[in-house]
């Protein structure tokens, strides 16, 4: 013989509504919240992809063992990550489930009145009771008054009034909540037809918006290359200014000359840090800026193979910079140099070449210059900055002051001199970055209906007050008598109740 | 007319003078909890020498705040005319801004509750937060880098330091909810000893907490919305996920969970103090790691 152990039937609809009733609980609401929290902490401490890759791919170098372990669980790009995704969008499902029927029931309610009158009032809060010379009707009239003006809901009752105030708080509540969601609609809408990308542009130099004159783009899923506003920017002036005692920066402004397509003449502008230039829902930052060195390189018939204005990466608040030259033009072998440029070069002892201030008043450019081939063409892509120089030989070591020229000398191969660099000058370049986003309006809405929202929802005071007279049998010359209470979560009810009374007690000089 | 060395040197001696000041108010808080473990309320109603000490130390410590507070506020007013600027530029001047909004925080309370009880804690605390301030953090008054020339920087971090005082006074309240959370038995019945009978009931510390949380927590939730749109202004997006930001979310969602927790079945009371508790730590843990040794875009210290 066989027994059946009986569970209880719970079939599949059964399961979901169980399972959707788990979700929209506000403990796991609450959970999923702290849950949220708890997972953003660790991209505060690993780095981030999207914030400082080179710091990342440094880490790779480090720990290769954990980077690769971190890589796994995607937390280097932890904030677009599939597992960080799907707590926000379990929150925001489970806040959805929540917040909608609740609207919901809080709509049908817009035209509730207050609960009767309970029968013991004495067993609520705050209660009061004194007899008084008025007639029942007479003092039921200036309750309702009296509240009427305090913009209460009114409930007529038998011989009594109940009134009713702060529905106003739920809906802050909600409205709190619902703008959240159009916060996350603004966040969605931005990353799928947003994009940012920037670029490196000497003064002087023109920028013309369109995806190749970028270095670095980045796009979501639905933005178009026609969303590029047509304007070409030119760099007419980059000024920074220093504080001369702590060689701080104080102020960063840049001229450019706006020309959008389709019209002739341009416009200037002036970008500073803190101030972007709009172009409807497109702005441009002035991000960084550095030196760029001036230099003309020519082979050993004097023909020029090389010359421009070469961008160096600042290291320091002194603007030491590292850039690189590589000149694969050059024949038998490529040429490259790896430099650093002073702006105000100094020498001392332990540091060696130095720069001691940002601005360039002694200006020096340092150079290695190396043989062979660059690797360009291996197809790893390589930073402008650096040089690979695993199959080059170093020939010699110059620092050149603007004007200076210095001859190459050739490797042990061929001992004539290869070419010549001449350090022209210097100029400076400013990193543009430019930014696409279609959702910050949605956002920001959502932002400030949130915070409205919860204004309301934390300061809006609920309370319900209700006032009875009863007729006493033993007071002898028909004296009525009033009793007052009220319910409330939020502090302030004791003084509504004693402000009604005053009022009910006015003029006739009633005693309690 | 005063140099702008001459104000810095002004608003040094304010600081440092504040801090003496605040340390004399210490020492009679501390006096009074001494007292405080052979004083029993009965004693207060009718007064008796002990009683009487016990009442004078704790005024004379908040008579003490007081002028603590007035010599404090002095020196941040000092600096800021020093610096030419609100003065919040950097580390050094955070923190004393930041002693500052808490000292307030707590005297303003004070006029509305009995917390007469938390001088003791809330001195300790400025003193080693000034303390820290003025040999670790100080920097001379410099100007601003261009990042922070900007209007959001008067709103976004006035309201952030305003919010951390509160919130950490909070935590404070939260703790002795904690702390006298232990001496109640299983049936509600609360059995202090002397010194802690002179604080709250459970209900109205737990009451307490959420209302000094509830207060600021708009304000905090605007310091953020603020510190994004100046960030889209500055940076070029209104979030990024950067350090400083991560860690105000952190906090954001903690205080979201305590406000959310207190009305949650299970979760009120104890559990929701922790959270009060957890939320007021990972304030403070922004404002020290991350400034300090954190990477990312808030690297205003100034060390």
């Amino acid at each position: 013989m066989s027994y059946e152990i009986k569970t209880p039937e719970l079939g599949t609809v059964g399961l979901l509504r169980w399972l959707w009733r788990q979700l929209t609980s506000m403990r796991t609401a609450l959970i999923l919240l702290l849950l949220l929290g708890v997972a953003s902490i660790p991209g505060s401490i690993i780095p981030q992809r999207n914030q400082d890759p080179t710091r990342v791919q440094q880490y790779f170098v480090n720990n290769p063992t954990l980077a690769k372990v971190f890589d796994k669980f995607s937390l280097f790009n932890l904030y677009s990550s599939t597992w960080f995704s799907a707590i926000y969008l379990l929150l925001f499902i489970s806040l959805i489930g929540c917040v909608l029927p609740r609207t919901w029931e809080h709509f049908k309610n817009i035209r509730a009145l207050p609960p009767q009158t309970p029968k013991n009032l004495i067993r609520l809060e705050e209660f009061r009771t004194f007899e008084s010379r008025k007639s029942a009707a007479e003092i039921l009239v200036i309750a309702r008054a009296h509240f009427g003006k305090r913009r209460y809901r009114i409930r007529d009752c038998d011989a009594s009034v109940a009134v009713e105030k702060g529905f106003i708080r739920e809906s802050g509540n909600l409205l709190f909540h619902l703008s959240l969601i159009g916060i996350l609609i603004g966040v969605s809408t931005g990353s799928l037809g947003g994009m940012r990308g920037s670029a490196i542009v000497n003064e002087g130099e023109s920028f013309t918006n369109v995806a190749t004159s970028y270095d670095s783009l980045s796009a979501g899923r639905f933005f178009k290359l026609s969303d590029f506003p047509p304007i070409t920017l030119k760099v007419i002036k980059f000024t920074a200014t220093y504080d001369l005692l702590t060689n701080a920066p104080l102020d960063y402004s840049l001229i450019l000359d706006v020309t959008e397509s389709g019209k002739s003449n341009s416009r200037r502008v002036e970008v500073k840090v803190n101030k972007p230039i709009t172009f409807g829902s497109t702005r441009i930052y002035l991000q960084a800026n550095g030196f760029s060195p001036k230099v003309t390189v020519r082979d050993n018939t004097g023909k020029i193979v090389l010359s421009g204005a070469i961008p160096f990466l600042p290291q320091d608040g002194n603007l030491t910079s590292i850039g690189a030259i590589k000149v694969p033009d050059l024949t038998p072998t490529q040429l490259g140099i790896v430099g650093s440029f002073l702006p105000t070069a100094e020498r001392d002892k332990i540091r060696g070449g130095f720069s001691s201030y940002p601005e360039a008043l002694n200006p020096r450019l340092l150079m290695a210059a190396w043989l062979g081939d660059l690797g360009l063409d291996s197809g790893v892509p390589q930073s402008v900055y650096r040089i690979n120089t695993k199959k080059m030989d170093r020939v010699g070591l110059q620092s050149l002051a603007p004007g200076e020229v210095w001859e190459i000398p050739g490797n042990s191969n061929n001992s004539n001199n290869v070419g010549s660099i001449t350090f022209d000058g210097v100029t400076q370049w400013v990193n543009l970055q430019i930014v696409r986003d279609p959702g910050k309006p949605f956002s920001l809405l959502g932002a400030v209906f949130a915070l409205l929202g919860l204004l309301i929802s934390l300061f809006a005071r609920r309370r319900r007050i209700w006032i009875r007279t009863v007729v006493g049998e033993n007071t002898s010359n028909s004296r009525v008598i009033v009793e007052i209470a009220g319910l409330s979560r939020s502090p302030g009810l004791a003084q509504e109740i004693d402000a009604l009374v005053n009022v009910l007690k006015e003029k006739w000089g009633d005693d309690e | 007319m005063m140099s702008k060395a001459d104000w810095a040197t002004l608003s040094n001696n304010f600081v440092y003078s504040s801090m003496g000041i605040i340390f004399i108010a210490f020492i009679s808080f501390a006096f009074q909890t001494a007292w405080s473990f052979r004083v029993v309320p009965q004693d207060l109603d009718t007064p008796n020498p002990k009683s009487v000490k016990y009442t004078k130390a704790g005024r004379i410590g908040i008579a003490l705040t007081i002028l603590g507070f007035i010599f404090l506020l002095s020196g941040v007013i000092a600096r800021g005319v020093s610096a030419g600027r609100v003065p919040w530029g950097n580390m050094y001047e955070f923190s004393i801004t930041g002693a500052l909004a808490f000292l307030f925080a707590y005297l303003v309370t004070l006029r509305k509750y009995n917390v007469q009880w938390l001088g003791l804690v809330v001195t300790l605390a400025v003193l080693l937060t000034l303390g820290t301030a003025v040999t670790l953090l100080y920097v001379p008054t410099a100007p601003l880098v261009p990042a922070l020339k900007s209007t959001w920087l008067v709103i976004h971090v006035c309201a952030a330091i305003i919010s951390g005082g509160v919130f950490l006074l909070a935590n404070c309240v939260a703790a002795a909810y904690l702390i006298m959370d232990r001496y109640q038995d299983e049936d509600g019945n609360e059995h202090r000893p002397n010194w802690a009978k002179q604080l709250p009931t459970l209900a109205e510390l737990d009451q307490l907490s959420y209302r000094l949380v509830a207060l600021v927590f708009p304000l905090w939730t605007f310091s953020v919305i603020a510190g994004a749109i100046w960030a889209e202004a500055a940076w070029g997006r209104y979030w990024g996920w950067d350090p400083k930001e991560t860690w105000a979310f952190i906090t954001w969602v903690a205080y979201a969970a305590y406000l959310h927790a207190r009305v949650t079945a299970g979760w009120k009371g104890k559990r929701a103090a922790w959270l009060c508790l957890f939320a007021g730590s990972t304030f403070l843990f922004n404002y020290v790691y991350v400034n300090i040794w954190g990477a990312g875009r808030h690297t205003y210290s100034g060390l």
